[in-house]
């Protein structure tokens, strides 16, 4: 790929992204239009997050991707080599050695620091989308601040359910102004859009970048007497232990035997080879890939 | 014990392997080459030519070859291609007046200046499977004739004479360039073409159906269909004049729809239009029918709630590789919401649950 | 005394014919004003013209906001006229499918302008809204049934509590009894001038039926043809009517 520019988009097509994310950071949560080019992956298979990368990728710059919590999926292994190839940064699986990560779906366990981007892939970027299909209401209904909407939803919620049924893409409120959807993570992963690094959100097919600051206030949405609860499986790591990490569950046997284990495949990595075990592990040995 | 899954990276190069395999196909028969498909298989070059808007027969070709025969696979890999190619400007609008015309036909006169001219098409064969094809059949010399003389002017012209078709206005300042911009709702007929000219053809042939079943019903009569070569002009700036820089065959479909008028405005017909790369007849008409159906707000006609009428509807899902691309995400590892719903659907099951003892 | 809405020379035409031609107006806080004719004399067409859903060719509707005085809601911005129509005003629909969330509960259709106004605690709107299904006779155990479970008369009542339950201070109403039994008009009708009277409402009423106009409204138009024939308050023009029309209308009310 030696006939490409650094990391594939050319200069112009990085500068129009540049302008967008700086239009996202200075009103945060806002969706910004912007056009969106076709790159050699599919719509809805990262375009947008890749768009994001590689507007803002530095040839000094280390860059983890992950999908699902895990480096080693196959969506982010094909993203990550897709860089390797055309942007030729230094890659790491440890969410510390990072300087930009891609993400699909999580947030690392592990705070980020100031010095950190973390970029992430979004499909739908407007929360209002299954409330109200139509994109020109929607448009008004966030710069009119009309927001009514989304909470009759939650309403509806715990009218019939006794609780909010939102469980992933859980709507919050940007410092205090737009309504934003933060992208399919874990509503356990929303407290931690309060954080240092800068977040910015790349949507390819619907053709839209937002951001978040670092230290913005972000709040998830709910009732002052149903307040948002950023719940998880009870159980722990069968590996490493951790109770305090979202966890995936595997079916391990054909009797529907189950197991759970860190989603964040780094955060367990590391807490294993600190010593820490779980019920079903065993003691950390370099493995092999 | 349990051992965490790896090996991603492996199972990639795997795939991939097998896949150059599947596309070889038995070693015992010859490979295709691109050339065979450009010559063989004209009109899926076409369509991947229109959809992935390029105009490259060879690049369609190779696509097609590496998409084994997908030609939405194809058709991304054309439009990925085109991503990469910097843009030097725009030519001027293609005369399609000039066309040297291989096919030509009009429902709407029975006989005109240039005349009726079937070209290569398949409109009046009987669809019999040839097993002649099956053996290496040769083709049967074809008798020849002396080219028409003179240009084809077209037939709306002549309505266009006594005024009774609708004008156009010429716009003055370029288009705007799709594949550069949002699309932004609502959208100028200009980019509305535009997306409609790379819009899937299946989409775009189901909504024009529809609106000739009932469905925004405006009786499309064709006017003129023609198929054939346009010289491409562009300005060159250090030149200062233009200059031709190439020639393509489009395909240019209008359509004459229902008159319009009122008390004070004598009626008029309205036009739909359609104009695509390459020999590819069915998205033309279909792209003028939706073009049409797509216009009720500007020829101040109702919104009966057809589908065609609905420009989000229509512009937001016609693009097949954004459709495909979405489509098949749902393939990748979503497990991560799965858990956290299966989680919140045995808390609201214990809820309930805690809640009907309670009440015993 | 500064008028509620001030409406001056409104005009809508649809090529050669008239919607409605130069109707002006004043409305003071707490008046009700009835407009009533048969189809096709303008009378809606003015209602949506007033009420910001159609854009008038000539004239202006002024409206005393809280903070600005009186503003031409014509010239408005659209952010502007759509807040206005969230809080200060209230649209009553002939049809309650048209002002209604048909896949909301009841409860959730009249939280929703509470909610738009950040009330942001799930037992008070609760509470508000099982007060207002109550206000306008729905019991409290349908407050989570939807809309298309209701009975047309109940689906316009609650139209109503969703619509006056962030204290509007000026209600459209298109033909609000429409298309319901008589004996759940006068129900309604009953309720609505309690209503009205119990909150000191404004309202423009558009209606056909003069039963509605003797019971609800202070002041009356009678239009025809988009253009208001006569004017004057309600008695006074359905006891005495002056137009050759209005006494028409009047006479061919059935008497029961």
């Amino acid at each position: 790929m030696s006939d490409y520019n650094f990391a594939y988009l050319d200069e112009q097509t990085k500068r129009m992204i540049r302008r967008a994310i700086l239009k996202g950071l200075a009103i945060p949560g806002y969706q910004v239009p912007f056009a969106s080019r076709e790159m050699p992956m599919p719509y809805g298979w990262g375009t947008g997050g890749v768009q994001v990368s590689a507007a803002i990728l530095t040839p000094d710059d280390t860059l983890k991707v992950i999908d699902q919590g895990a480096d080693d999926t196959t969506n982010a292994v094909s993203i990550r080599r897709f860089f390797q190839k055309t942007a030729g940064v230094a890659v790491t699986e440890a969410t510390a050695e990072a300087s930009v990560i891609q993400t699909r779906h999580r947030i690392p366990e592990q705070a980020l620091r100031s010095d950190q981007i973390i970029v992430y892939q979004v499909p739908i970027p407007e929360p209002l989308r299954f409330l109200e299909p139509s994109e020109v209401e929607t448009r008004k209904m966030h710069s009119l601040e009309e927001y009514g909407l989304m909470h009759v939803k939650l309403y509806e919620d715990i009218s019939q359910h006794g609780d909010i049924a939102t469980a992933y893409a859980y709507p919050v409120k940007v410092e205090g102004r737009y309504v934003m959807d933060p992208s399919p993570i874990p509503k356990f992963d929303n407290p931690k859009l309060e954080m240092a690094g800068i977040q910015l959100f790349g949507a390819g097919r619907e053709q839209r970048i937002y951001a978040i600051p670092p230290y913005t206030k972000v709040v998830s949405l709910d009732f002052d007497d149903y307040p948002f609860q950023p719940t998880k499986a009870a159980q722990e790591c069968g590996l490493c232990g951790a109770s305090d990490s979202y966890l995936d569950e595997l079916i391990v046997d054909d009797a529907g035997g189950r197991m759970f284990m860190c989603s964040d495949t780094d955060y367990c990595t590391t807490r294993r080879r600190a010593g820490h075990v779980g019920a079903q592990g065993t003691a950390y040995a370099e493995d092999a890939a | 014990m349990y051992v965490a899954v790896k090996g991603g990276e492996r199972a990639i190069d795997n795939a991939h392997a097998w896949l150059a395999e599947e596309r070889r196909g038995d070693l015992a028969v010859p490979e295709l080459t691109v050339a065979q498909i450009r010559e063989q298989m004209a009109l899926a070059v076409n369509r991947v030519m229109a959809e992935g808007s390029l105009y490259d027969p060879d690049l369609a070709a190779l696509a097609i070859k590496q998409a084994r025969g997908d030609l939405i696979e194809a058709i991304f890999l054309i439009r990925a291609y085109r991503t990469t190619l910097p843009r030097i400007g725009g030519s001027a609008p293609v005369q399609t007046e000039t066309m040297a015309c291989d096919r030509r036909v009009s429902a709407t006169f029975k006989d005109a200046p240039g005349g009726q001219v079937l070209g290569p098409t398949f409109d009046y064969t009987h669809r019999l499977l040839d097993f002649k094809l099956a053996a290496d059949g040769e083709a049967a010399a074809v008798q020849t004739g002396t080219p028409h003389e003179g240009g084809t002017p077209h037939i709306m012209s002549y309505l266009d004479r006594e005024g009774l078709i609708q004008p156009e206005v010429a716009q003055e300042a370029p288009p705007p360039d799709l594949t550069r911009t949002p699309l932004e709702l609502p959208v100028a007929r200009a980019l509305r073409l535009q997306a409609l000219a790379r819009a899937d053809e299946g989409f775009i042939l189901g909504m024009a159906y529809s609106t000739q079943r009932g469905y925004a019903r405006n009786h499309a009569f064709v006017a003129e269909l023609r198929i054939g070569a346009v010289a491409v002009e562009m300005e060159i700036p250090e030149l200062g004049f233009a200059i031709e820089i190439g020639e393509i065959t489009v395909t240019e479909c209008e359509t004459v729809n229902q008159f319009q008028g009122s008390k004070t405005q004598p009626p008029q017909f309205t036009r739909g239009y359609g104009l695509v790369f390459g020999m590819t007849e069915r998205k033309a008409i279909s792209m003028a029918l939706v073009d049409r159906a797509l216009r009720w707000k500007e020829l101040g006609e109702d919104n009966l709630g057809a589908p065609a009428q609905d420009e989000e509807f229509v512009l937001y899902h016609s693009d097949n590789i954004q459709a495909t691309g979405f489509l098949e995400h749902i393939k990748l590892p979503h497990y991560v919401d799965f858990q956290a719903e299966l989680e919140l659907v045995r808390k609201l099951r214990r809820d309930a649950q805690a809640y009907r003892e309670a009440a015993e | 005394m500064t008028p509620l809405l001030q409406v001056e020379n409104i005009a809508k035409f649809y090529g050669a014919r008239i919607g409605c031609a130069e109707v002006s107006f004043d409305l003071y806080p707490g008046e009700v004003m009835g407009i009533v004719g048969e189809s096709g004399s303008g009378k809606s067409t003015l209602l949506n013209l007033l009420a910001g859903h159609l854009v008038p060719d000539r004239g202006a509707v002024r409206f005393d906001t809280r903070t600005g005085g009186l503003r031409d809601t014509v010239t408005m911005s659209e952010p502007e006229r759509r807040m206005l129509s969230r809080t200060d005003w209230a649209f009553v629909h002939q049809h309650a499918r048209d002002g209604l969330r048909m896949n909301v509960s009841a409860g959730g259709n009249v939280g929703e302008r509470l909610m738009a106004v950040s009330a942001r605690h799930y037992g008070e709107i609760r509470t508000q809204a099982i007060d207002w299904l109550g206000r306008v006779e729905i019991l409290e155990d349908r407050i989570d049934d939807r809309p298309t479970a209701f009975s047309g008369g109940m689906q316009q009542r609650l139209q109503i509590a969703r619509n006056l339950v962030t204290g509007p201070r000026l209600v459209f109403m298109d033909e609000p009894t429409g298309g319901l039994d008589v004996s759940v008009q006068a129900r309604l009708l009953d309720l609505l001038r309690g209503l009205v009277r119990e909150m000191g409402l404004s309202a423009i009423i558009v209606t056909h039926d003069l039963a509605v106009v003797r019971l609800l409204a202070d002041r009356l138009m009678v239009m025809k043809d988009g253009h208001v024939i006569e004017t004057g308050l309600t008695d006074q023009v359905l006891d005495d009517p002056q137009h050759a029309y209005t006494q028409l209308l009047v006479s061919s009310v059935l008497q029961v």
